[in-house]
């Protein structure tokens, strides 16, 4: 079975990748700076993915994910700060509690199609962070202090977990059955494709990741407050996803990389910051219209020719 | 009689709007049976296929499937019970592979739950295994084991038209709908398909309803003929019967005349 060999390729790669940047940190290569970027590229991939099975895999074109991250986010806080649970108990609490508001939000939301589920996802994120941000115990506009947890360790098993699981699902009857809902709704209902069960289980599993990489977030920076999971977060996290290549869970990865490091760098330059970002999305998407990666897959890119299996 | 029906429409219509798209539709299929339904365009045919798969809620009237009543069903659900469909203008998953269409119909074949795909359980790699080996045998059938690893869209615009029935085939129906399988064919292709749905129904003991724009090709091959003409059943019976139907040669008055 060639693709057990592949899985066992993928996982060697794994844990050269977080060998290298682990032995860097002991040996103090790494500066926080650079820690730091290597555990926001984490988050980031994290988001990414969550995003693309709902966008990519499924179709389902929501703008709300930073509601989810804020969910993992609050909720994995207030298991450390404030129940003083430990750390990995909170990544779980915050996110199965997201994946349940996933539920929450998807199961009126996703019969509506196109722009409009585009408006209702964004509005539910909105009330989201209103929540929180009128809730005291959470801090209110002020925000909660949080303590520093997050590791690149926790932050890697995170990414590693993440691409897995989605990448699991995504190859099978399952997955499947969600790429022809974004294919054509009609023809997968008529097929036996259950649609809105389908689309209502993306969107929990996506909302799940999305809040294991809000603990992260969480545990990183000392503070979180309600205006750092606005609007702005949710379009950040579809730039990954667009840009990437609709349908490319490694094109969303890269994407995030890609991002995260252009960002991180001109954060020393605030005034022209936004400008560069933005002319680096337009001028990929002018050469690249359909993102970076298009439908495929890195891997497609090592078997040309030779291919035998099925993939998405 | 009884015994033997597979699917009965009584009074079955539609209504868009103020429009009656269908009304007052009377229809029956015994196991086994080849029909036809024809009538000039915009009769009403797609629309009654859509009712009898629940695409469309007939606003009134009843469909009895296999002794079930399937009104108010969604159409995974119809489709789980046992029909199945093409579509008119072509609606494969254009950026899935040949062989993932048909997996995709194959959905239900496999029983391997979430849990056990993303954990990679045994239950997942049996699961898929047999689905890709009756996808596999499905596409032989048709001639399209060749293409397995193309992307639909890329097929040749008669292969497409195949890949969709095999993956109606794929979703194992008791009743196949077939809407204007032949449409854009060349004569050769058309004869060619009209072979294979002869051969089809016989290997797999299928009850077929085909929509045909083409009253040659229906003649040659239904036992019996429904005939539409603005939304209403103007006629039904044999071949020979409906040849010499003059409510139906008026209906037709101005196309091809049949002979
Ligand atoms: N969703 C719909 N809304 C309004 N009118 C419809 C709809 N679907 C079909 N119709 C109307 O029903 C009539 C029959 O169409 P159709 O069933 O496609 O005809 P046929 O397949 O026999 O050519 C047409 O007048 C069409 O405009
Ligand atoms: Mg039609």
């Amino acid at each position: 079975m060639k693709k057990s060999k592949s899985f066992w390729g993928y996982c060697l790669l794994a844990l050269v990748i977080y060998a290298v940047v682990q032995l860097s940190i002991s040996m103090q290569l790494l500066d926080l700076y650079y820690q730091n970027m290597l555990i926001t590229m984490c988050i980031n991939i994290m988001l990414a993915v969550s995003l693309h099975i709902v966008i990519g895999i499924t179709g389902q074109f929501s703008i709300g994910h930073a509601g989810f991250l804020a969910v993992g986010a609050y909720l994995s806080a207030v298991a450390t700060m404030k129940l003083g649970l430990p750390f990995p108990i909170a990544i779980l609490i915050g996110a199965v509690v997201a994946a349940l508001a996933g539920l929450l939000v998807g199961i009126p939301t996703l019969r509506l199609k196109g722009d409009y589920l585009a408006i209702a996802t964004l509005g539910f994120a909105e009330i989201i962070r209103i929540v929180f941000l009128n809730v005291d115990y959470v801090g209110g506009a002020a925000g909660m202090v949080v303590n520093h947890m997050s590791t690149w360790t926790y932050a890697f098993i995170g990414v590693v977990i993440t691409i897995l699981v989605i990448s699991n699902f995504t190859n099978s009857r399952h997955g499947r059955g969600c790429i022809a809902i974004r294919e054509d709704e009609i023809a997968a209902d008529a097929m036996g494709i259950n649609t809105t069960y389908y689309k209502v289980i993306a969107f929990a599993i996506g909302s799940f990741f999305a809040g294991l990489a809000g603990a992260i977030y969480a545990h990183n920076f000392y503070i979180i407050q309600p205006t750092t999971f606005g609007f702005l977060k949710s379009f950040d996290i579809l730039i990954y996803v667009v840009l990437g290549g609709l349908g490319s869970l490694s094109g969303s990865v890269l994407a995030a990389i890609l991002l995260t490091v252009v960002s991180t760098y001109l954060a020393n330059f605030p005034e022209t910051r936004m400008i560069i970002y933005s002319l680096v999305l337009i001028i990929v998407m002018l050469y690249r219209p359909t993102g970076l990666m298009g439908t495929k897959e890195i891997t497609d890119l090592f078997k040309i020719g030779k291919k035998g299996g099925s993939k998405a | 009689m009884t015994n033997n029906l597979l699917i009965k429409a009584e009074n079955v219509g539609i209504q868009f709007g103020g429009l009656k798209a269908v009304q007052n539709v009377n229809m029956y299929l015994n196991k086994g049976e080849l029909i036809g339904l024809i009538g000039p365009n915009g009769a009403g045919k797609t629309t009654t296929f859509n009712m009898l798969t629940g695409v469309y809620q007939p606003t009134e009237g009843a469909i009895t499937f296999d002794g079930k009543k399937i009104n108010g069903l969604k159409p995974y659900q119809v489709t789980k019970l046992g029909i199945s469909r093409t579509f008119q203008n072509i609606r494969l998953f254009k950026d899935l592979s040949v062989l993932d269409n048909v997996k995709v119909a194959n959905h239900n074949l496999a029983k391997h739950s979430i849990v056990s795909s993303i954990f990679r359980l045994p239950s997942h790699f049996s699961g898929e295994k047999k689905m890709e080996e009756e996808s596999l045998a499905f596409l032989k059938i048709f001639g399209l084991d060749v293409y397995k690893d193309e992307l639909a869209k890329n097929l040749p615009y008669g292969m497409q038209r195949r890949l969709e029935i095999a993956r109606a085939l794929a979703a194992n129906p008791k009743l196949l709908l077939l809407d204007e399988p032949a449409a854009g064919m060349n004569p050769q292709e058309t004869h060619d398909l009209m072979e294979l749905i002869a051969f089809i129904r016989k290997e797999f003991g299928l009850t077929i309803l085909l929509i045909e724009h083409d009253m040659h090709l229906v003649m040659g091959i239904c036992e019996r003929i429904y005939v539409l003409d603005h939304g209403q059943l103007i006629a039904d019976g044999t071949p020979t019967e409906i040849r010499n139907n003059p409510k139906v040669i008026e209906a037709y008055l101005g196309e091809e005349v049949v002979d």
